[in-house]
């Protein structure tokens, strides 16, 4: 059987990230280790407080040799105009989540709606990662 | 604090395009977002996403447009207003320029949607967003 454990997010500053990550949005570092061997290479990783076993880790744009200086300033660019990637979250109750990230200072570039499938808002990392919250609503058989 | 790349500051412009398109937003308030004067911010953007501020905000409010005629029941003119445009008239000639169709035939094309498939809303609204005629014309190859 195949899981996902962990999937990987371009970040442009660690620390701020896992700021964001845990003290704005509430989740829980999994690890954080820096490998003073591979050049302080940080393995930073991040999830929901009850799921420990899926996590984001939060990876910094390398330099060489791992990434040409061309190369990092265009993930840097891609990450900064909204295009690098988009975290898509669930909760029971997104009215309730939105105010309560609201008022720990997120932005939001939607506020909650409703649509076909539940009611969801969408927000922002401050690298400009994408970040969907949604409340699935319980499908009907048709 | 690492160094924030520039385009983060014209993307809180474009985010803010996308959450309030529906209040009498322009240009102007897009700037401001960024923290840029009008003119270099328009160059910026354009060269950042590849079309000027006022067309993508008036993509978007097309978009979000369209939505409504395929979802709701709701009259051309509230539509209209509802996503932050003024006139009825211009309204609708850019309706047609853009979808090849009136707001009114558009709407009879399509089925309510929930007949889709559970696709996340910012998906749709990324890829349902139209390509302005004038998208990238300075790179396009010249006709003949």
């Amino acid at each position: 059987m195949i899981k996902i454990s962990t999937a990987q997010l371009w970040v442009h500053d660690q620390d701020e990230a896992l700021a964001f990550y845990t003290q704005k949005l509430g989740m829980q570092v999994r690890s954080d280790v820096t490998l003073a061997e591979m050049g302080n290479f940080r393995w930073l990783t991040v999830s929901p407080a009850d799921q420990p076993d899926v996590t984001i880790v939060l990876m910094a744009i390398p330099g060489p040799p791992v990434m040409d200086p061309d190369t990092a300033e265009q993930v840097r660019a891609l990450m900064a105009k909204g295009f690098a990637g988009t975290v898509f979250l669930t909760t029971d109750d997104c009215q309730g989540a939105y105010e309560e990230l609201k008022g720990r200072g997120l932005e939001f570039n939607e506020p909650p709606e409703e649509r076909p499938y539940g009611i969801d808002c969408g927000f922002r990392d401050p690298s400009g990662n994408n970040l969907r919250l949604t409340q699935v609503r319980e499908m009907s058989a048709v | 604090m690492a160094f924030v790349p520039p385009a983060r500051h014209l993307l809180r412009a474009k985010d803010l395009a996308d959450a309030r398109y529906f209040e009498p937003l322009g240009v102007e308030d897009l700037a401001r977002a960024a923290k840029l004067s009008r003119a270099h911010f328009s160059r910026e953007f354009r060269r950042a996403f590849g079309e000027p501020p006022h067309s993508y905000l008036l993509t978007r409010r097309l978009e979000r447009a369209a939505a409504l005629l395929r979802t709701t029941d709701r009259s051309v003119a509230d539509i209209c207003f509802s996503v932050g445009l003024q006139s009825v008239g211009s309204f609708t000639t850019s309706f047609t320029r853009t979808y090849g169709v009136s707001p009114t035939a558009y709407r009879a094309k399509f089925p309510p949607a929930a007949r889709y498939a559970r696709i996340p809303a910012c998906v749709l609204r990324v890829y349902g967003r139209p390509q302005n005629s004038t998208f990238r014309e300075d790179r396009a190859p010249k006709p003949g």
